[in-house]
């Protein structure tokens, strides 16, 4: 009889002792601000759920997607979360390798997801994934170097505009150089850049039957544009210039303008960081008259493989992490201009939010400018702004990529790059099954 | 008899040989320097004297844990180089002094599987790992980093034993020693400035991998590599922090480095003269 209580109190204690253990979820995420105050918050996450613990891998944002395509691919499970972009999320959706996230709890208030932010990340209607930031693209510019040039940017400029404004800003001898552009070869690099705006040149990647438009008017209209432009008032060597190196030139005030992604409006009016800090103008991303403008559309967010143990938990953890209180948070320990942007509309309502953060107006125009269903002028066959959701494109957009940086560089011609990137185009997309 | 040399000629060679060793070094001490700007500067441009700022370096302190990275590099570097030797001491004896038909077409065999790219058999590796249930775990990080050494370990260490002289070990079995006694007293002592230069070289490969020790942790085994790629960053600027954490992570290994170069040296160039 002893020995029967004795088992079973140890059984029960052991029983015990397994629920009280914390369940571990690993978190897989990138290396930038707002995902780093995040880690810093976890408290208040941990102190609401006390069974759950916290395990973060933060990894080079390619070296994570490698990571995480790997393990997600072979069902290794070793995360719970991963931080994924509106590029992967349709894909790896309809590949049945995310679990649609349906249990965020009723004070979650899905409907206040800014819609262009929530279609890039549903499939069917589900979402799949939580957005944590989004960004949109738009023109920050040095509004003393404008006024200098004797122009006023309206807020909404055109190509021509911009181009007129960028050669009389430009003044080589006191370094300034009027325009900066991405010019590194890369999908997420010179091509997030180069697709969106030939979106607002009525270019397209594919037409609808998926055949290469690379040898159509609007590409070269786009690239010679574009290489002209900065030939003209772009700085030295900008075919190996990328968002931080960019940023770098903008931040020691030799850029007139930057057209580049909305979360580096916090770090160009940063003034421990930047030079410029309260002389930067926003404005929205420039058009050609055409419907469509040249910014594009991207979200970081948050996603749960359909390999894990931990759904309950990851799921709790998501909605802590996208929440409306989240944002709150942010805002009570580090001010409103540190909240992460891009997710809610209910942040670009709150008066506080505006009087913080002066590119919050045009942050929230410019996302809602982009369309990813709709990105460019002609009707295409597929989803994505600066991107083509195909798992194809990031082996495609990077060949591109540097065919069109090595135009940028003046080692081929605008047309010979054209004519590269169809005849490259045309194979893989026929290997691949797409045109049949 | 010695040539000589005159005093010109050794300042001459003195200099271009501290130039070459500059050059050489250079990579190494301007991520020291980096580390020590601030991240405007970093990204600045080149520049060799700058503001000395220790704030990387409390941030990158702060932002993750240094030890546990560092202890999983220790544990995984020795471990497989140790491993390692209990492979490849065995395999280059027999193939030194009981060498077969085939043992130069396995050498070269064996040899030629450092010649695949190592992306090309992630996949597999990958669900090898998952299915024995080795991912993130120190274990299967110091097994797969010795298989990946073991062809180099093996051909350097062949190269030592082939070095030395047979005779002087038929000498030992003429004296009446044992296969054992042979090992331990006649040849280990002669082949130790090769083991160690072995041993030493494949801590150094083991603790600068940074493909495998990447893609098979996530937290529990992570290495120093992956406390690095954690600091890098697609958007806003991380070259100071980035390189006051390689500078941490480099650092053990650069001490190491410094104080056996003597036994390194004279382990590489073991057998050039005879």
């Amino acid at each position: 009889m002893k020995l029967r209580t004795l088992i079973l109190g140890l059984c029960s204690a052991s029983a015990f002792a397994l629920a009280a253990r914390a369940e571990s979820i690993t978190i897989a995420t990138v290396n930038n601000g707002d995902m780093i105050r995040m880690q810093k918050l976890t408290d208040d996450f941990t102190s609401k759920n006390p069974d759950i613990e916290l395990q973060w891998v933060t990894l080079e944002e390619n070296v994570l997607r490698e990571r995480v395509t790997t393990d997600i691919a072979t069902k290794g499970g070793q995360y719970d979360v991963m931080t994924i972009g509106t590029y992967e999320v349709p894909i790896w959706a309809k590949q049945g390798w995310l679990l649609p996230l349906d249990n965020l709890g009723a004070d979650y208030d899905a409907a206040d997801i800014i819609p262009a932010i929530a279609g890039g990340l549903s499939v069917d209607g589900k979402l799949y994934a939580a957005p944590f930031y989004g960004e949109s693209s738009f023109i920050m510019y040095r509004r003393d170097l404008m006024e200098k040039a004797g122009l006023t940017m309206p807020e909404a400029p055109t190509w021509e505009f911009v181009a007129d404004a960028a050669r009389k800003m430009t003044d080589r001898a006191a370094d300034i150089n009027g325009i900066c552009l991405r010019g590194k070869a890369g999908w997420g690099e010179n091509m997030a850049f180069l697709t969106a705006t030939a979106n607002s040149f009525g270019a397209r990647w594919f037409d609808e039957k998926w055949v290469p438009q690379f040898d159509q008017p609007e590409w070269k209209n786009t690239l010679d544009f574009y290489v002209k432009l900065m030939n003209d008032a772009g700085p030295q060597g900008a075919s190996s210039n990328g968002f931080n190196e960019n940023l770098a030139l903008f931040q020691q005030g030799k850029c007139g303008m930057w057209i580049d992604a909305t979360v580096a409006a916090s770090f160009v009016s940063n003034p421990k960081d930047s030079t410029v800090a309260d002389k930067v103008g926003y404005a929205l991303a420039p058009d050609n008259g055409l419907g469509k403008r040249g910014n594009w559309l991207w979200a970081w967010s948050l996603a749960i493989p359909a390999g894990t143990q931990k759904a309950d938990a990851a799921q709790k953890f998501v909605a802590w992490a996208t929440s409306k209180e989240y944002l709150a948070l942010v805002a009570s320990k580090e001010g409103w201009a540190n909240v992460p942007p891009g997710t809610r509309t209910s942040l670009y309502e709150n008066p506080e939010y505006q009087a913080a953060a002066p590119f919050a107006k045009m942050t929230l125009d410019s996302i809602n400018a982009a369309d990813p269903t709709s990105p460019t002028v002609k009707p295409v066959p597929y989803v994505g702004v600066q991107f083509v959701a195909i798992p194809e494109f990031q082996s495609l957009g990077t060949t591109v990529g540097q065919l069109f940086s090595a135009a940028l560089a003046g080692q081929m011609s605008v047309d010979d790059a054209l004519a590269q990137a169809q005849q490259v185009t045309t194979r893989e997309m026929t290997r691949a099954g797409y045109i049949k | 008899m010695a040539r000589a040399v005159s005093t010109r000629t050794k300042i001459g060679f003195s200099i271009a040989a501290w130039l070459i060793a500059l050059l050489i070094f250079f990579p190494i001490l301007y991520t020291i320097i980096t580390s020590i700007k601030t991240e405007a500067e970093a990204i600045a441009g080149f520049d060799l004297i700058p503001s000395v700022t220790f704030e990387n370096y409390v941030e990158v302190q702060t932002q993750r844990d240094y030890f546990k990275p560092f202890m999983n590099s220790v544990i995984v570097s020795v471990g497989s180089t140790l491993l390692g030797c209990l492979v490849a001491i065995p395999a280059a004896w027999s193939m030194a002094f009981a060498p077969t038909k085939r043992t130069k077409d396995i050498l070269m065999w064996m040899l030629s599987t450092k010649m695949m790219p190592a992306a090309a058999v992630l996949v597999p590796i990958y669900l090898l790992f998952r299915d024995s249930g080795l991912l993130d775990s120190r274990i299967g990080l110091t097994v797969m980093l010795m298989l990946i050494n073991l062809p180099i370990m093996v051909w350097m260490l062949y190269t030592y034993f082939r070095e030395i002289p047979v005779e002087i070990l038929e000498a030992a079995r003429m004296d009446g020693a044992s296969l054992w006694n042979e090992i331990v007293y006649v040849l280990t002592p002669m082949a130790v400035p090769g083991i160690a230069s072995t041993a030493l070289l494949n801590i150094i490969l083991a603790w600068n991998e940074a493909f495998w020790t990447i893609r098979l942790t996530t937290t529990d085994a992570a290495p120093l590599t992956a406390f690095i790629a954690s600091f890098s960053s697609p958007q806003g600027l991380f070259w100071a922090k980035l390189s006051a954490a390689s500078t941490l992570a480099i650092a053990p290994i650069l001490i190491m480095g410094w104080f056996s170069q003597r036994q390194l040296v004279r382990g590489l160039t073991f057998g050039a003269v005879k």
